[in-house]
């Protein structure tokens, strides 16, 4: 079936000209059957609204980015500590084991209504604990897999040079590790911006996406509700890329 | 070159009466029985024998990377853990194990890095070593953009970056094709000229044993022991070299290891002919 790695213009390209067609149509369809706003909004109507609310979608968009970074710079912290004492520290890792199970299947909508009424609901605290608990896990299990990864070869090469423990971590375990906390940071970008999104429909300051997207739906303006979405998913592509481009440099050489 | 019970300080290698047995489950595994091996400075000697015939153990033995379970192992007249400590050997194993987020240069400097070598003479050493396997062009490239032969070159380097009096080496050709092989043998046999360093040399290939060698110990399984010590190398004044590969010592030398392989095991085994 694979014949073979599409030519670069053709990777980039091909993509694009699926969307433009997916987008005229819904445009075509929308403007052709007169469909509803409230079921449907055109995408003209949507970029139109996003477009003359751009401050404010740009606002929203920056405040629930805000958390997300948060959340993700507290998760990948988190993570790596727990990492490093679980492996150095085997019966850590063992204890931690179903407690990293049961964070990883905590619905956010379970987490955001408790974390809220624990937390001043006035603040963002709950919501970037939410992210932060989303990213923790990804990164703590890749970091942790990337810690056992040192090549028996290079373990015996340092017994021979007879270093200390720390030089070998230095030197050895912690770079091996790194490619792999990358690709648990990839995993848990993503996850950081729908996790604080999704926590903003639980309370808390009403300046969020999720806020804007609510607040506009129920008020009639449909299609400035879209431009929120437009919003989110621009802003889950930004954490997606970045943790992506992240993840490339640090495996660069990973090839060998 | 037969080097018999000498003085520790004019000995490179002394093994006395070493064993190696593995604990398993149920009963054991004798690896290594009663092996007595003494190498002198600036000896090249081959260890050779099917697979299970504890020739790596014996190298990792004598690199303290491994403990005998009887018998004595001295480096240099010190113990195999004293000498490991100060650093006494080099090594390089099957796999060139280069840290692939190195560039060439730095996974030279390895050994140098760690055992606290300051930056200049680092930086001195690395350009004579690079020099020394033709790698000076690709000193700022990483591991990956090398071929296997070349990342091999790169491990010999790191080996010797200490210039180290003894060479420890677990089969370092074994995954390269045959051209290649031929061609670091050459480079191998020039570069210890140059370093007067000893080396153990662990290897399945005849050819590669009898070309590179001095010596070469011929090694049998089941339990691990060695069978006959094999005197090879070009007559008296001649060079190691391709010509060295056409002579009629060199094939004697082939026959000679390969009738004590099949003869060890007292029935035809499994040796690499190559």
């Amino acid at each position: 079936m694979n014949r073979g790695p599409l030519p670069l213009w053709a990777t980039i390209a091909s993509p694009i000209a699926l969307g433009i067609v997916l987008v005229a149509l819904w445009q075509l369809w929308a403007s052709a059957a007169d469909v509803p706003d409230y079921f449907l909004p055109s995408p003209s109507h949507i970029w139109t609204q996003f477009h003359e609310n751009f401050s404010l979608v740009l606002k929203a968009t920056l405040h629930t980015g805000w958390n997300a970074l948060r959340g993700l710079l507290i998760g990948t912290l988190v993570g790596v500590v727990g990492a490093l004492l679980g492996n150095a520290l085997r019966p850590i890792r063992q204890m931690a084991a179903p407690i990293v199970l049961a964070a990883s299947v905590i619905p956010i909508a379970a987490l955001g209504p408790v974390l809220n009424e624990m937390f001043n609901a006035n603040f963002n605290t709950s919501r970037v604990i939410i992210a932060a608990i989303a990213v923790t896990v990804p990164v703590y299990i890749n970091t942790l897999r990337g810690l056992a990864q040192v090549k028996p070869v290079h373990r015996e090469l340092m017994r021979a040079y007879s270093t200390k423990a720390v030089t070998t971590a230095r030197t050895v375990t912690l770079p091996t590790a790194v490619p792999y906390l990358f690709t648990g940071i990839r995993i848990g970008s993503p996850m950081a911006v729908i996790s604080a999104l999704v926590a903003e429909f639980f309370g808390g300051p009403l300046t969020g996406l999720a806020n804007q997207v609510t607040a506009n739906a129920s008020s009639g303006r449909y299609a400035a509700a879209w431009a929120g979405v437009l919003g989110s998913i621009v802003l889950g592509l930004v954490f997606y890329v970045f943790g992506y481009a992240l993840e490339r440099w640090f495996n660069r050489h990973q090839a060998a | 070159m037969t080097a018999t019970q000498e003085a520790p300080t004019t000995t490179a290698v002394s093994v006395t009466g070493v064993g190696r047995v593995f604990p398993t489950r149920k009963s054991s595994v004798t690896a290594l029985q009663a092996v007595d091996l003494t190498i002198a400075p600036g000896e090249f000697v081959s260890l050779i024998g099917p697979s299970g015939c504890g020739k790596s153990t014996l190298l990792r033995l004598i690199a303290d990377l491994d403990s005998p379970t009887s018998g004595t192992i001295s480096v240099f007249g010190k113990t195999a853990r004293q000498a490991r400590l100060d650093h006494d050997y080099g090594i390089a194993f099957q796999q060139a194990g280069l840290l692939p987020w190195r560039s060439i240069a730095d996974n030279i400097a390895l050994p140098l890095e760690v055992h606290k070598v300051d930056r200049t003479a680092r930086k001195h050493r690395v350009e004579e070593l690079l020099e020394m396997v033709g790698l000076t062009d690709f000193a700022k490239s990483y591991p990956d953009q090398l071929s296997g032969g070349m990342q091999q070159r790169v491990a010999i380097a790191r080996a010797l970056a200490e210039s180290p009096r003894l060479l420890l080496m677990d089969e370092p050709f074994g995954a390269l094709d045959e051209i290649t092989r031929e061609r670091m043998q050459s480079e191998l046999i020039r570069i210890t000229k140059e370093t007067g360093a000893a080396v153990v040399f662990v290897t399945h290939s005849i050819p590669e044993a009898v070309f590179l060698s001095d010596r070469v110990v011929v090694m049998s399984p089941r339990p691990g022991r060695i069978v006959d010590i094999v005197a090879a190398g070009p007559e008296a004044g001649g060079v190691r070299d391709e010509s060295y590969r056409d002579a009629a010592v060199f094939s004697a030398g082939i026959s000679a290891v390969r009738h004590l392989l099949h003869g060890g095991a007292g029935q035809p085994v499994g040796v690499e002919d190559r």
